[in-house]
């Protein structure tokens, strides 16, 4: 059923909406953009901040243009005189008690409170809040959580809460209201799960990433470090949008040239790990299926959700690939294989990840494989080290990552997006149970829906498979699994919504660009679109994949691939 | 007091799950919940907001916020005798404030706090509906009116007497 439509007036423009759309909502159509804080889209929409009031004809007052339906014949002025006073003097309010420390503040220059500031002319010294100084969070390698720049938006709170991890709330009542975890305890010891949700959803610099920076930076001038890089897949989607080029540019070539610029010895492909992680739970989900080991067999390369399973399920371990994720099976092959091969000291190979995620920066700290990865950097880290070492990103040539770890197949690619892992082990797994098995496209488990299933034939077995990404969507798959509603062999599931390419580590955008912008299809299809290029689709055709197989490891699951390759997981249950 | 944590018994533990268990199902219970909770140990501790937000399956942080959200609900210990001094706008302007800080001088505690006998608590509240009476509190579910803060040592003394103190 088509809905009515409500015909209004936003600043004297005429706009035709569906019934029930917000005035925020209805001002895009007339191209006018309403100041927003707490408001999010997918995320929050609580109406408490107050910056998007608007005059509309019928109303009593300003009232929040982000939560306010339209109704027929109204007239919405959004940029009056009464409306900009009072966004005004809202910022001032917000300003008397946050933490102006905005020259070294990570945000500076892509700060929300910072922008409207400026628009509408403050005065950050207007008003004198009570001076309370909170404690700065750094007890996780993943977030750090800097409360005297809050300005309680509750954004960050909800995009915990659509994860269903819950492990943040607002503390206390009134001026002295702050967010944290439950008892004020350090977030390492609360249910976090380290996805960084709360970062990219945060306006300001009350949240940011442990950052490592400064460690990288002192390796890359130590001459006894020899200091390699590799990049993950989504990050060439992404960290274009850090120097001002379009959501979904595909910047592999000069993200390639720019970290070459850092100094470095070698920039390699993450890409080829994923092809490896590909042949190593390939096969394991064939022996699985062989042997009748524990089924479904969940994918393990997102390390917020084996922190999610460890800490809310740990009933469900025995079901998670042993495999390491892509960033542990690089950092473990470049120490042992990479180094033997080039009579290198592993305690002077310096291995930095650049990652979409914040996960990743605890997973490298995980007693059972700490020696992998020496620094792990988000692709916001990255886009800061390519700046402050004055590299003109958007004028660098294209250049090609360094062999032998360059060439990877499309497999590897889709792994940064929902689904991606999927796709890419159905494509090797299918082909080792049948080789005359040749699809390559699995269409059911792309695209950005909350939870995909499908159901393929290959050798006589049936393979049932779901994927999900967003932890609340995990969670309803395993309450599915555990009722026997749902019987699956394979599952991938992903901590963010959307998978890596929406990681806690890409770039923030502003939230003019990310309240616009289908922010995970546009960066998703850059990873398609490389995939569809690609000669090589199947991680199993990859002559990287031949190389290390026969150099070194033998076969899949090989005795030395188990100990080099694959991880165990300990249950940590939390409330 | 410190360790109050662990000494809630059996026997509270048990009321406990029995409250859970009676309203898990109605949506909203957690206000309710806590209050029946705060009835039965006299605070709200860690162990109890945790085994609270197992039982309703929800987040422990979910809990806490709600707990520090409303005054009524303490997660210190409360003493035996529970002092409740109004500071609402009669009683403030007849004095209260100089009630509050006589009884603290008296116990040697600060307000929110419980002594270390674990005989009597402070806390302030905003209007008992004795205006006529400014100044008032009210120990327990008793009520003292007209008070001046050379009457507050006799009062307590009461009480005192009462434990052998």
């Amino acid at each position: 059923m088509q809905a009515k439509m409500v015909n209004l007036k936003i600043n004297n423009i005429s706009v035709s909406v569906p019934e029930g759309t917000t005035i925020l909502e209805a001002a895009r159509k007339a191209h006018i953009e309403i100041p927003t804080l707490c408001y999010l889209k997918d995320v929050s929409c609580v109406g408490s901040c107050r910056m998007c009031l608007v005059e509309a004809t019928g109303a009593r007052g300003l009232v929040a243009a982000c939560v306010y339906p339209v109704s027929e014949g109204m007239e919405v002025r959004t940029n009056t005189e009464k409306c900009r006073q009072s966004r005004k003097m809202t910022l001032e309010l917000i300003l008397s008690k946050h933490k102006k420390k905005c020259l070294s503040c990570e945000r500076n220059h892509n700060c929300e409170l910072q922008k409207l500031s400026l628009g509408y002319s403050v005065d950050e010294d207007r008003f004198k809040g009570e001076d309370f100084v909170l404690p700065i969070d750094t007890s996780t390698p993943y977030v750090v959580r800097d409360n005297d720049k809050c300005i309680n938006c509750m954004r960050c709170v909800a995009a915990c809460r659509k994860q269903n991890v819950n492990a943040i709330g607002p503390i206390g009542r009134g001026f002295h209201v702050h967010i944290g975890s439950a008892f004020d305890m350090p977030l390492s010891e609360s249910v976090c799960v380290g996805c960084g949700q709360c970062i990219v959803a945060c306006p300001v610099g009350a949240l940011s990433e442990n950052s490592t920076i400064e460690n990288v930076w002192k390796a890359l001038s130590d001459p006894t470090k020899q200091v390699v890089f590799f990049t993950a897949p989504s990050v060439r989607a992404t960290l274009g949008e850090a120097f001002d080029m379009p959501v979904g540019t595909n910047v592999e070539g000069k993200m390639v040239a720019a970290i070459r610029r850092l100094g470095p010895e070698h920039v390699f492909n993450m890409d080829v790990t994923a092809d490896l992680t590909i042949m190593e739970e390939a096969s394991e989900l064939i022996n699985r299926i062989k042997t009748g080991k524990p089924m479904p067999m969940f994918t393990s390369c997102c390390p917020a959700w084996i922190k999610f399973v460890e800490q809310r399920h740990p009933e469900m371990i025995p079901h998670l690939s042993s495999c390491k994720s892509p960033q542990q099976m690089f950092g473990a092959l470049l120490k042992s294989y990479w180094c033997e091969k080039n009579g290198i000291d592993p305690k002077n190979l310096y291995v930095v990840s650049v990652i979409p995620c914040t996960a990743k920066k605890y997973e490298c700290t995980r007693e059972e494989m700490k020696d992998d990865v020496d620094a792990a950097i988000t692709t916001r880290e990255l886009a800061r080290m390519i700046k402050t070492a004055g590299i003109k990103f958007a004028e660098l040539p294209d250049e090609d990552f360094d062999n032998p770890f360059a060439t990877a197949t499309g497999g590897g690619t889709i792994f940064g997006a929902t689904g991606g892992v999927m796709e890419a082990a159905l494509r090797t797994a299918a082909h080792m149970l049948d080789g005359s098995f040749e699809v390559l496209d699995f269409f059911a488990v792309r695209g950005t829906s909350p939870i995909k299933e499908a159901t393929y034939l290959v050798a006589g077995n049936t393979i049932r498979v779901a994927v999900a990404s967003g932890l609340a969507n995990a969670e309803t798959i395993i309450e599915q699994i555990e009722s026997g509603e749902k019987k699956y062999d394979f599952v991938e599931i992903m901590a963010c919504p959307g998978g890596c390419v929406n990681g806690g580590g890409q770039p923030t955008l502003s939230d003019s660009v990310r309240n616009n912008v289908e922010l995970k299809e546009s960066r998703a299809k850059a990873l398609y679109t490389s995939d569809t290029k690609n000669d090589l689709r199947r991680s199993s055709d990859s002559p990287v994949m031949d190389v290390i197989y026969n150099d070194y490891f033998g076969f899949p699951n090989s005795h030395k691939a188990h100990e080099i390759l694959h991880t165990s997981y300990h249950a940590d249950k939390r409330i | 007091m410190e360790n109050c944590e662990a000494c809630g018994t059996p026997e509270q533990a048990e009321k406990l799950k029995a409250v859970i268990e009676e309203s898990k199902s109605t949506p909203g219970c957690l206000m309710h919940i806590l209050q029946e909770a705060q009835g039965i140990y006299g605070f709200l501790p860690m162990s109890v907001q945790k085994t609270i937000a197992e039982g309703l399956g929800i987040s422990l942080s979910e809990v806490y916020g709600v707990v520090t959200f409303y005054s009524q609900f303490s997660l210190k210990p409360k003493g035996k005798h529970r002092i409740s001094v109004c500071l609402g706008t009669a009683c403030y302007v007849k004095g209260s404030d100089k009630i509050l800080s006589e009884i603290e001088k008296e116990l040697g505690i600060s307000c929110g706090e419980c002594t270390a006998d674990g005989l009597f608590s402070i806390d302030s509240c905003r209007c008992v509906g004795a205006c006529g009476l400014a100044p008032v509190m009210m120990i327990g579910e008793e009520v003292y009116g007209k008070l001046t803060p050379e009457s507050v040592k006799g009062i307590l003394d009461k009480y005192r007497k009462e434990e052998n103190v």
